[in-house]
């Protein structure tokens, strides 16, 4: 890698990390798992003056039961998310969702924090983190506040973050045993990014799916939920028919991209057909 | 004269692990990257961003006044003396080959080509000064559809036009063979334009001392490279040194003659110091040749019980912007391979060589013979479903019988040696290919949305490139020789010097086995060196699956030698007469008293004391021996390949595949099998994933391994292989086996999938079958119903 040069500091403490972010204003850039930034800047696409790097912030990594939520560490890797216990009992998604990311490689230098700051439409937790109802903790120079997830997605690779910021960590809800999930990856290769991905939650109730919750991933320049199926979904038989039904109006208020792996279009019917395979698997049809 | 004994030895057949693998695979070797030279300077290239573009000026005068830069160049710089990198291959007599300067003087004619050089202190000095460098462009019109390039008014890639040249061949009465054939199918196939994907880019050291250069490079042919550099840029041949160190793959990509080794050569002599030149892989993407990009028209006449009387071909071949070492004559390897294994009255082939403005083409694993086996292989399914009987049997109808060999091809090659029957036969057990079309036929009555497809390769291959006077006929520039030497050291060991120069092929351990047999010794006494001209001075190189069955041909002679002086020497040793020794595993025995012998050993130590050589005998016992093939080896074999095809997101699920090949005998069944592994699966890169695109205005949008997807072992399926032998028609009975996976592989797939979505109307999808391609050609096959 032959990137353009840059300053690298590795704080200590998080205080140290926020006001060495400050001081470096614009062209100041955090730094975790590089596993989406070292290619930026392998490609001269992003040439900031100093790397904050947060590999000195253990505090950051790891997931803590917090009663009601879990609290995940910001540099919680994916690997880590695919292995930990609790993320298994109350939040299995996201390990689902993390154990397709890439390459093993990758999977144990690349963060949750990093993938969400990072905000690449084409990332799997942004929907996943969505779906989950999750919150973000941020720290920055004017102190600590959360931003709900369906707030932090602004636009293509883009955030709620402001300058200085820094996301230490991501609450999410545990989720009760009558919650089924499914993240479904449609990718051309192992290591490809999705094309489509479906992110669904079913709370299952008496052969009806009482509540569901869908993010997409892919389906525009920021992760979305896919309102128009949830409503449909909720208080529907849990049976093929009925969820393919639901899943029909996926693609709804999307803005699908274009490139070499897909079509608008094609990405529209993968999105209503791994709907309704996500909320069947879901809701254990 | 020969004592050899013919029969297998001991290691020939044994699945030895790879000599040279732990140096390999822990990285801890000489990869040209890893070289440090005292005081040696980096280069970055400044590379075109248009596809097309006059160069109106250059001035890198920015670049110089930046840290680090020690110097920096435009193409005009080097006008007097870069020349043109070298076409080895003018196919026809009136060809067009466009000069081709290593740094492009007034015009570029791709993205990727080379304008200007910084040398620089370290990597990241180069690097950053390129931005300094100003180059005024007036952007031209690219020129990026073969299939227009010709008309009139299209814009033009060179002066002369855009075709290169055209290429026919006929045999037999072709226009007779369709003019009152029953059934006639045509169909135009494409094939993409693919990114070799070597896991060691290309890299290049240059040092000179006075006079004299060396070069490091990351290249499959460092003899071809220093005669070129000699020949074509005026470096006296004894001065010029090209080492290859261990090179991490090629696959055709570093058979190539590159502006990078050229401009290293010149621009260390301009500054005085040695230069090194790394690519990155997305520079590599856009620089590297590339390989295939071709449209197929191919038309097959027959009669209605299926045996074809003709076959008619005609190639427009993207040569890209200028014609590289081999470029021309990539397509002309497949013009002898359309007939496969099958019997015809008639064949015509063309060929058209169009320039555009994109990267050129050149070989590529298979080069020409992937081509052709695609085409033939997808319209043999075609003609079946035509004419309703089951692709297999209308390929055992058609195909030559064993008891036929040696057999004479329309297309005028002599096939030695094969056995179609038995590989399919081994083959369709291995596969359960009734069970197979049982399920199928149960899928498609339930309506399943996962079909089930079973695709078929019955294919062939020409081979062990090539005999000189073939190479001749067809235009080529050199010989298809290659050499070998036996240096039998005084302690007993073995130095085994070889023309070839592998790049990943394991060629230490299998010239180990084959010198061990040979010569008696044990395998961990040989040393196999290579890939350094001052090591090894003479060599046609590594490419077209030649090492074995040339280079280790060579080596067979190389060895004779060795034993035919060594027996001499024993019978004097031994006070008998040579015709009295007979000479097994090692050991010259006097016959009929078998007390009485020596092993090479002790002789190779008499030889060096020297001390009572018989009369005339000259104190070495090293050898040298070349070998030139009087015909192509032909590896043959059935490939079956199951796929699931999911109708309604298009995606593609290779369930089993079957692979039998008979790559004559066998050597080492380890390196084997990993070559036919490493050849399917580039194989079926082809057929699903693999291909370089460039947008309209002729930008490359595949620069990176998130666009340009080559697949992982997570993707491809575990295959199950078996083999079967008929021996070639040389001593050590071998064909080669480096192409033939990928030769075969593609068409099984893609047959497969057509298989599978023939009962919906589907009998064609533009490869790679991506899962948007599949879904479409699904949906419009219903009528565009969901
Ligand atoms: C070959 C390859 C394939 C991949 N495939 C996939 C895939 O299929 N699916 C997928 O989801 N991802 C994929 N990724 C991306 C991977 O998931 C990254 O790890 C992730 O996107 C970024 O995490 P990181 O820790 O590496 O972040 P970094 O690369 O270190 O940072 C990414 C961005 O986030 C910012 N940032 C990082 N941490 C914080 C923080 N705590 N606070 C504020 N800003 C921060 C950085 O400044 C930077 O802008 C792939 C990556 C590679 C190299």
């Amino acid at each position: 890698m032959i990137p353009a040069k840059f300053e690298y500091v590795r704080p200590s403490s998080l205080d140290e990390a926020v006001s060495a972010l400050a001081e470096g204003g614009d062209d100041a850039k955090v730094i975790a798992g590089g596993q989406s930034l070292m290619p930026l800047l392998r490609l001269r696409l992003a040439y900031p003056d100093l790397l904050v790097d947060l590999g000195g912030l253990e505090d950051l990594r790891g997931v803590t039961d917090i009663g009601g939520d879990l609290l995940i560490g910001a540099r919680t890797t994916h690997y880590q998310l695919v292995h930990d216990p609790l993320i298994a009992e109350h939040c299995g998604l996201l390990a689902q969702a993390a154990g397709t990311v890439a390459d093993p490689a990758v999977r144990h230098r690349g963060t949750l924090g990093g993938s969400l700051a990072h905000a690449d439409p084409a990332g799997d937790l942004p929907a996943v983190v969505l779906a989950l109802n999750g919150t973000m903790i941020v720290s920055g120079p004017a102190g600590q506040r959360e931003i709900e997830a369906a707030d932090f997605f602004v636009d293509y690779l883009t955030t709620a973050l402001g300058p200085g910021e820094i996301l230490t960590g991501i609450r999410v809800p545990k989720l009760g045993n009558d919650w089924g999930y499914r993240y479904e990856k449609f990718h051309r290769t192992a290591q490809a990014w999705a094309i489509v991905g479906v992110a669904a939650l079913a709370r299952r109730s008496n052969g009806q799916v009482a509540e569901a919750r869908v993010g997409l991933t892919n389906m525009g320049p920021v992760p979305i939920r896919a309102a128009a199926v949830e409503a449909a979904a909720a208080g529907a038989d849990a049976n093929a028919a009925a969820l393919t039904a639901a899943a029909a109006a996926a693609a709804e208020g999307t803005n699908p991209p274009a490139d070499l792996h897909g079509a608008p279009d094609y990405r529209s019917h993968l999105a209503r057909v791994l709907t309704g395979r996500a909320l069947a698997a879901a809701a254990g049809v | 004269m020969t004592t050899t004994t013919e029969a297998p030895g001991a290691e020939l057949g044994k699945a030895r692990l790879r000599k040279e693998d732990a140096r390999l695979i822990t990285g801890q070797t000489n990869w040209t990257d890893n070289i440090k030279l005292p005081g040696m300077l980096h280069m970055a290239f400044l590379r075109s961003p248009f596809a097309h573009a006059r160069i109106t000026r250059v001035d890198v005068s920015g670049a110089l006044s930046q840290p680090g830069v020690i110097a920096a160049f435009s193409g005009a710089d080097f006008a007097g003396e870069q020349g043109s990198l070298p076409c080895a291959w003018p196919v026809t007599a009136d060809i067009v080959i466009p000069a081709h300067p290593p740094m492009a003087v007034d015009e570029v004619r791709y993205v990727g080509e080379a304008i200007a050089v910084v040398v620089a202190r370290d990597r990241y000095a180069a690097a950053d000064a390129l931005a300094s460098i100003d180059v005024d462009y007036e952007p031209l019109p690219p020129v990026l559809d073969i299939r227009t390039a010709l008309d009139d008014g299209a814009p033009k890639v060179h002066e002369a036009g855009n075709k290169s040249y055209e290429w026919v061949f006929a045999s037999g009465d072709v226009d007779a063979a369709f003019r009152d054939a029953p059934v006639v199918v045509e169909r135009t196939y494409r094939q993409q334009r693919l990114i070799p994907c070597a896991m060691e880019p290309r890299a290049v050291v240059a040092q000179w001392l006075d006079d004299q250069v060396t070069l490091w490079s990351a290249t499959q042919i460092p003899h071809v490279l220093r005669f070129a550099l000699s020949a074509f840029f005026g470096i006296p041949e004894q001065n010029v040194r090209v080492v290859a160190p261990d090179v991490g793959g090629g696959f055709g990509s570093k058979l190539q003659v590159t502006a990078e080794e050229v401009l290293a050569v010149l621009v260390g002599r301009r500054v005085g110091k040695a230069v090194k030149w790394t690519e990155s892989r997305s520079e590599g993407n856009m620089t590297v040749h590339h390989g295939r990009d071709q449209w197929q028209r191919i038309r097959i006449a027959a009669d209605r019980d299926g045996r074809i009387r003709g076959l008619d071909v005609d190639l427009l071949a993207d040569m890209g912007a200028y014609l590289m070492l081999v470029t021309p004559g990539v397509p002309l390897l497949g013009a002898f391979m359309f007939p496969a294994i099958y019997k015809m009255d008639a064949y015509s082939f063309k060929c058209t060589g169009i320039f555009t403005t994109k990267m050129p083409t050149d070989a590529y694993r298979g080069a020409g013979r992937p081509e052709a086996t695609f085409a033939i292989e997808r319209i043999m399914d075609e003609l079946a479903a035509e004419i309703g009987i089951e692709p297999l049997e209308l390929r055992e109808r058609n195909w030559i019988k064993h008891e036929e060999f040696p057999f004479t091809t329309i297309a005028g090659l002599t096939y030695d040696s094969g056995n179609y029957e038995a590989a399919t036969a081994m083959a369709k057990e291995l596969f359960d290919y009734d069970g197979l079309r049982r399920e199928q036929q149960e899928r498609n009555d339930r309506g399943d949305p996962v079909r089930l497809g079973i695709g078929i390769s019955t294919f062939t291959e020409m081979c062990g490139l090539a005999p000189s006077r073939v190479l001749g006929s067809l235009s080529y520039g050199a010989g298809g020789w290659e050499s070998a030497s036996i240096r039998m050291l005084p302690t007993g060991k073995v130095e085994v010097v070889t023309g070839s120069s592998a790049h990943g092929q394991g060629h230490e351990t299998a010239w180990s086995q084959i010198v061990a047999d040979q010569l008696g010794v044990p395998f961990e006494d040989i040393r196999v060196l290579h890939g350094d001209t001052l090591v090894s001075p003479r060599g046609m190189d590594t490419y077209g699956s030649r090492s074995l069955a040339v280079g280790g041909l060579a080596l067979v002679g190389a060895c004779d030698k060795v034993v035919a002086k060594a027996k001499v020497i024993a019978a004097a040793m031994l006070e008998a007469s040579p015709d009295d020794l007979e000479f097994s595993a090692g050991r010259f025995s006097v016959r009929g008293d078998p007390e009485a012998s020596k092993t090479i050993q002790e002789v190779a130590l008499a030889t060096f004391a020297a001390h009572a050589l018989p009369e005339g005998v000259e104190p070495s016992l090293d050898s040298d021996a070349t070998y030139d093939p009087d015909n192509f080896s032909f590896p043959h074999g059935t490939h079956l390949c199951a796929t699931e095809v999911d109708t309604e997101t298009g995606f593609v699920k290779i369930r089993s595949y079957v692979a039998v090949d008979d790559v004559g005998v066998v050597v080492n069944p380890m390196i084997v099998e990993g070559q036919v592994h490493g050849g399917i699966a580039q194989g079926i890169a082809q057929a699903l994933y693999e291909e370089g695109v460039y947008d309209d205005d002729g930008n490359l949008l595949t620069t990176t391994l998130a666009d340009y997807l080559v697949p992982s072992a997570a993707d491809l399926p575990s295959y199950v292989t078996g083999r079967n032998e008929t021996q070639a028609s040389n001593r050590l009975g071998v064909k080669g086996v480096g192409e033939a996976g990928t030769i075969a592989s593609t068409p099984a797939v893609v047959n497969a999938i057509i298989d599978a979505l023939r009962p919906l109307g589907v009998n064609d999808i533009t490869m790679p079958c991506t899962p948007e391609r599949v879904w479409r050609a699904v949906q419009s096959a219903n009528g565009g119903a969901a």
